[in-house]
């Protein structure tokens, strides 16, 4: 609270000075994405119009998204405040490495979906709004991403939450229905949760701003943070689908239309998790001490329990929504050891869940369409049908299995090497990163089990269950042309996915330097220039 | 007055998390409404009561003069109201589809999306 003294001094509390047109790259994704969305659902009854409108507005927003990421490079963190009252008192947008590089990273993917989603709306014809919400989700990511102050990130969480709920009834069958109750419900309640520590958190420290927060958060009680910090793990545990709490998403992801599964897996368990390690690993990171044996726990728990259902499931975008799971799991384990390469293993996870996953879910809604089956028991022989197709799906269970040289080997690397170090000079006992680093190697083992065992059912073997012969393969449709184009979307993405891996040297520079900041956040917190810092 | 409605807020939540558990979808719903209101009740008092005057700064200072009640608790709760109940509407009109489409309002019947007799994984390979 501001002392009230009776002649005031106006620049402590207010920004006087205007605003360098380079800080405006950091709102003008989210505005762009918003005003976007506002202007497509006025054209969307007009034929072809939504697409072209949304593509020119992602492709400013990668722009910005682009231009940010390297000021941040270059200079460090960026903050721009809103309503010119210095923070704690304004909204800030705060924007590091993480964020920057995770926003640009959703963008691309949305890019490419958005040509991917053409596969499923020959006869769409606008109305639904496909376009719009799209657009709106991406504000909600984009925003979360780069917020900088924890209950706008709440409002970024909902505006997500909206623009999923719209999306997961594209489509309006029954099976999604149910999806969606679950989906729905359990993510509100979620969400609820993470309100409800904002308030105990306002409670204790009387802010909301990250920078403030970390500023004040040792003058609290530590056992009541420590609760206020559980309450953020278990809402954002729910949000990216962590073991415990992880049932929501192999319920609902498979059931919306391939693009709208794509998208989620890519964007939405993401920003829980890097909500997690924002949260967690920055704000309060001497609760998250306190915390490190559950971390430790639900980040083993997830590892071994996902791929084991993805083995287990024969329904094929089910399967990969369990793969989807145990990548959060290999975050957690950088969250559990936060030491430099740790949270850069978990940054660079993210990043390449993001892009990985996302193509796992075009390349299933490609297989889908083309065998007209969800199911993996009724499908087979489809290697001799469309071996793009089957390269394109075994380079990508490679790539999430982490098989060196694709994208997800080194964010397992440095989160082994840190598991390793831990063992010899951690504070907690050697055992608990040893056993993430086994945990981490199983996980790898069992996905690479189940992502075979996939493209074995489905390509390798001649017929469904049933049928041995090479002639009594299912009907295959051959794609039409939006089909081709669907498929060059996804070629590109996965050719974006390899060169990654081939060529990591750039990102892991990138994310190392951000994990920097993350474990040390005081270029972070000096970018956010809070009111009365001089005091 | 904190304990009052300390109680009250943990009353809201207690009531909310029984709702919740039930498995009639209705039920579920005002479950979540009650829960997330307990929540709004919960910023409010986590903001500190106080019956001091409304938070207006007179004219002609640049500060209220003494103390004041504490106006942003009531901005995030209202926000957090616009919010959670734009949701509920929305769960609301998915809930009577579902109810129109699956003909279920309980969930232990609603397995379309996972099916109760799930198929044993194949076993070749």
């Amino acid at each position: 609270m501001a002392t009230s003294t009776p002649t005031t001094d106006l620049p402590q509390a207010m920004i006087e000075t205007v605003v360098p047109a380079s800080d405006w790259v950091i709102v003008l994704p989210i505005a762009l994405a918003l005003m976007g969305a506002a202007g497509l659902m006025m054209f969307r009854r007009s034929n072809g119009t939504p697409l072209i409108g949304s593509v020119i507005v992602v492709l400013a927003i990668i722009a910005c998204e682009i231009a940010l990421l390297v000021e941040v490079l270059a200079n460090g963190p960026v903050s721009m405040t809103m309503g010119r009252w210095l923070p704690p008192f304004g909204i800030s947008l705060t924007a590091d490495i993480f964020g920057a590089s995770f926003a640009l990273a959703a963008a691309l993917v949305t890019l490419i979906v958005l040509f991917y989603a053409e596969l499923d709306r020959a006869d769409a014809d606008g109305r639904d709004a496909f376009h719009p919400m799209v657009l709106l989700l991406l504000a909600g990511v984009t925003g979360a991403f780069l917020t900088g102050d924890l209950f706008n990130l709440y409002v970024w969480f909902e505006v997500m939450l909206i623009a999923s709920f719209g999306l997961i009834v594209q489509g309006n069958r029954p099976l999604q229905l149910d999806g969606a109750v679950k989906y729905g419900f359990l993510n509100f309640l979620a969400t609820t949760f993470f309100l409800m520590s904002l308030g105990l958190l306002y409670g204790l420290l009387g802010t909301l701003n990250m920078s403030d927060i970390m500023r004040v958060s040792s003058t609290a009680d530590p056992a009541a943070m420590a609760g206020v910090a559980a309450l953020f793990l278990l809402a954002f545990g729910m949000k990216a689908a962590a073991f415990p709490v992880n049932a929501w998403l192999p319920a609902s992801y498979h059931t919306p239309p391939a693009a709208i599964s794509a998208l989620f897996a890519g964007l939405l368990t993401k920003v829980g998790a890097y909500a997690m390690l924002r949260a967690l690993v920055v704000v309060l990171p001497a609760s998250r001490d306190m915390l490190e044996p559950v971390l430790a726990c639900i980040a083993i728990g997830t590892l071994l329990i996902a791929p084991l259902g993805a083995i287990a499931e024969t329904n094929l975008r089910r399967a990969i929504g369990f793969v989807v799971i145990g990548g959060i799991g290999a975050v957690m384990v950088g969250l559990a050891m936060p030491s430099l390469n740790g949270v850069a293993g978990s940054g660079l996870y993210i990043f390449h869940a993001i892009l990985t996953m996302t193509a796992l879910y075009m390349v299933a809604g490609l297989i889908e369409k083309t065998t007209g089956q969800s199911d993996t028991r009724y499908m087979g022989g489809l290697y001799a049908a469309n071996a793009p197709l089957s390269i394109l799906f075994i380079l990508l269970v490679l790539a999430s299995a982490g098989v060196p040289p694709f994208l997800g080997f080194w964010p397992k690397l440095l989160l082994l090497e840190a598991g390793l170090d831990q063992g010899v000079t951690g504070a907690a006992p050697g055992w608990v990163g040893t056993a993430m680093v086994l945990a981490l190697l199983i996980n790898a083992v069992l996905t690479l089990i189940a992502g075979t065992r996939l493209w074995a059912h489905v390509f390798w073997r001649s017929g469904p269950e049933g049928q041995g012969s090479e002639n009594g393969s299912v009907d295959l449709k051959p794609f039409e042309k939006r089909g081709q184009l669907a498929l060059g979307a996804t070629t590109l993405l996965v050719a974006g996915i390899v060169v990654a891996g081939l060529w990591p040297g750039p990102l892991m520079e990138a994310i190392s330097a951000g994990a920097a900041d993350i474990i040390d956040p005081a270029r972070y917190v000096e970018a956010t220039a809070l009111a009365g810092d001089e005091l | 007055m904190e304990y009052i409605l300390a109680a009250l807020v943990g009353l809201f939540i207690a009531i909310g998390t029984y709702l919740l558990l039930s498995r009639s979808v209705i039920r579920m719903l005002i479950g979540l409404t009650i829960f997330s209101n307990g929540v709004l009740l919960l910023i409010f008092t986590a903001g500190r009561l106080t019956q001091e005057v409304a938070p207006i700064v007179p004219q002609g200072l640049d500060v209220p003069e003494g103390a004041i009640a504490n106006p942003l608790p009531q901005a995030l709760i209202l926000t957090a109201i616009v919010i959670g109940f734009s949701m509920f509407a929305f769960l609301l009109v998915l809930a009577f589809r579902a109810y129109q489409s699956l003909d279920a309002d309980n969930t232990d019947t609603m397995r379309l999306a996972e099916p109760d007799n799930a198929p044993n994984p194949p076993l070749s390979y």
